[in-house]
């Protein structure tokens, strides 16, 4: 990897956790509706992975979804309008945090429904198939999703098609509020593989450099028409599986404050930095211009988001058909 | 005018649309061999690529229309017996439904799920399902019921057209049902009613293979000086109410005949749009003919009594007219 490309994926992990704190700040506020779920701590298995695509590939995500979509390359300002509810958003208002849309790079959508994406994103590996230009099609989603039927007829169906999906577990460790070990017959996700006759690899998700290195032989693979990989990554996400549930849970943990803290010193943006230093590819100025650069760039998309116009209600009864 | 029977209109139309545009394909369990005949014959024209058979996993394969067809593709999907429906709800009700919406317009999803329904004879309670009536609460779905092989040709050439989710429901008992189908190029637009039957006494509306059963009562019910008219629904979604609100306001009597499950079937929404919109042309409350709130049982003589007959249509005809 080139001095030019280990800046990019650093910047881009920068701008993905200063999104994400800037929006945790802002729900607060109450300028965001609804509901957020934050990926800080998990930059390293979306940057990573997304770096091993074209901008014509396909990727599908979740709830938990804004840093797969911005690693994807998307506008952010029109990213962080979607968020807000506005008429600039991609989706324009109508789908918010947990279902950003953007066709012209190939996100076939954050998904509500917990592994509710993985046979679509199928689809698009299915497409690319018959297409035959060698696209592939990249579905993130978490260890709790594997657990879903859907999760097993789609590995089972790219499997027996041999389509150039990669199929990106990030397992954190939590579904939701109860732990991999009450919930999930094996330790390791990639196992699961086993199952479908395709490779199954784990990678530590918070190395973006390991994430970047098997993601890009999964994508070799499919694009050479052998088939889909289970790529698991190991990582962490330091905040709650909704922003703001403390409020809710009151007292109640279902985590460990030494554990989450033990996962923080794990910091794939953290160790990254450290690590491109300590190897002089960047100077602790630099570093520190990127850290700029991505909080200019998220400042911005919150002025944009701000600006943009609110919808009416009528523009609810919109966008239900598609015209011939 | 040449005759031929439902399914090989259902097949023309298949392959007349894989002929005609490249990115329509066909998935599902078994559409290669094509036990009842609706996708025989396409395989060996069009390959293995374009006529997918799936592993038995619906919500799976579901998922992958919708994903191809997110991404370029017209695939028709066939849902082998409407009762596995229940088994990809997710994907149908949460996912292709919501798709187009969610994205604010970015997603055109020119998907077509056909699938088999129906009451056939003792196929028992999960093989004997008659659920478009679940669809039609769940906006972004277009539902297409057509009766007879011109409507099943013209109205799927359509589907397969249209940028949008279309499910396209065919009753069991149509299969071998014959009817008039001109060679050469036709389309039948979705979203409109055919009135089947004139008449001036009372309206009938009906759906799916409860058409067959209205026009049955209708000529015994001429033969005892009523003339009723038979409005067949052909699509629920969008519903043509424009010509159910026509015929309701000359007749002011409504009888609605649906197999559906009578609470919340279909029928409903039509008898609650007349009494919403019609009400002063009404000249007796409205009745609706439907299946009782029960699974279909096994045996015969319990299935008949469940679900409509020719007796139980004309029975309400003269309920309204008294």
């Amino acid at each position: 990897m080139d001095a030019a490309f280990r800046k990019t994926l650093l910047e881009r992990m920068m701008i993905i956790r200063a999104f994400e704190d800037t929006i945790g700040k802002l729900f607060y506020k109450g300028q965001i509706p609804g509901f957020i779920h934050l990926s800080i701590g998990q930059e390293g298995t979306s940057v990573g992975s997304c770096a091993a695509l074209k901008d014509s590939d396909y990727i599908g995500t979740t709830h938990r979804g804004h840093g797969h979509i911005i690693a994807k390359g998307v506008d952010l300002n029109r990213m962080m309008a979607e968020l807000f509810g506005r008429l600039d958003g991609f989706n324009r208002g109508k789908g918010g945090s947990m279902h950003v849309f953007d066709k012209s790079k190939g996100v076939l959508g954050a998904n509500g429904i917990v592994g509710g994406g993985i046979p679509i994103v199928t689809g698009g590996a299915l497409s690319a198939k018959m297409e035959g230009k060698g696209r592939v099609a990249m579905c993130f989603f978490g260890d709790g999703a594997s657990n879903e039927g859907t999760f097993h007829e789609a590995l089972n169906i790219a499997a027996v098609w041999k389509l150039p999906a990669i199929y990106v577990c990030e397992n954190n460790q939590y579904g939701e509020f109860t732990p991999l070990k009450d919930a999930t017959s094996v330790s390791q996700i990639s196992k699961r593989a086993a199952a479908y006759d395709i490779p199954g690899v784990t990678v530590d998700g918070n190395d973006i450099e390991a994430v970047h290195q098997a993601a890009t032989e999964a994508v070799a693979r499919a694009r050479r028409g052998e088939g889909p990989t289970l790529l698991e990554c190991m990582t962490y996400r330091w905040h709650g599986h909704f922003h703001g549930e403390e409020a809710l849970l009151g007292s109640r943990k279902y985590r460990e404050t030494e554990e989450i803290e033990r996962w923080k010193k794990l910091c794939p943006i953290a160790n990254y930095k450290a690590k491109l230093e300590r190897e002089k590819v960047l100077t602790g100025e630099q570093i520190a211009a990127l850290e700029q650069g991505a909080t200019d760039k998220v400042n911005a998309a919150v002025e944009f988001a701000q600006k943009s116009p609110m919808p009416t209600g009528e523009n609810a009864l919109e966008n239900l058909f598609a015209e011939a | 005018m040449r005759e031929i029977t439902y399914i090989q209109a259902i097949n023309e139309a298949i392959r007349e649309e894989m002929e005609r545009d490249p990115a329509v394909f066909v998935m599902g369990e078994d559409v290669q061999l094509s036990a009842f005949g609706s996708t025989s014959g396409l395989v060996e024209k069009f390959g293995a690529e374009r006529v997918r058979n799936t592993p038995i996993s619906e919500a799976g394969f579901v998922g992958a229309g919708i994903g191809a067809a997110l991404t370029g593709y017209r695939p028709v999907v066939e849902i082998q017996i409407a009762s596995f429906f229940w088994v990809a709800m997710d994907q149908v009700c949460n996912e292709a439904s919501k798709i187009q919406y969610m994205s604010g317009g970015q997603a055109k999803l020119p998907l077509t799920i056909r699938s088999l329904y129906g009451v056939i004879g003792s196929g028992a309670a999960q093989h004997s399902e008659t659920m478009y009536s679940s669809f039609m609460n769940v906006p972004g779905l277009k539902i297409a019921i057509p009766t007879t092989p011109y409507d099943a040709k013209g109205m799927l050439k359509s589907a397969i057209r249209d940028n949008n989710p279309v499910l396209f429901f065919e009753h069991m008992r149509f299969g071998g049902k014959k009817g008039p189908v001109p060679e050469g190029e036709y389309l039948v637009p979705l979203g409109k009613a055919a009135t089947v039957r004139e008449g001036k006494d009372v309206t009938i509306v009906a759906i799916g293979w409860a058409v067959d059963l209205a026009l049955d009562a209708a000529k015994k019910l001429e033969a005892e000086g009523v003339s009723a008219e038979v409005i067949d629904v052909r699509c629920l979604a969008p519903l043509d109410k424009e010509a159910i609100l026509a015929s309701v306001r000359r007749t002011g009597r409504l009888v609605v005949v649906d197999e559906a499950h009578k609470t919340g079937c279909a029928g409903t929404e039509i008898v609650a749009i007349a009494a919403e919109e019609a009400f002063s042309s009404l000249r007796a409350p409205v009745r609706r003919v439907a299946s009782h709130d029960v699974p279909i049982p096994f045996a015969p003589a319990m299935e008949s009594f469940v679900i409509p007959s020719v007796e139980k249509i004309h029975a309400a005809v003269k309920e309204v007219l008294a």
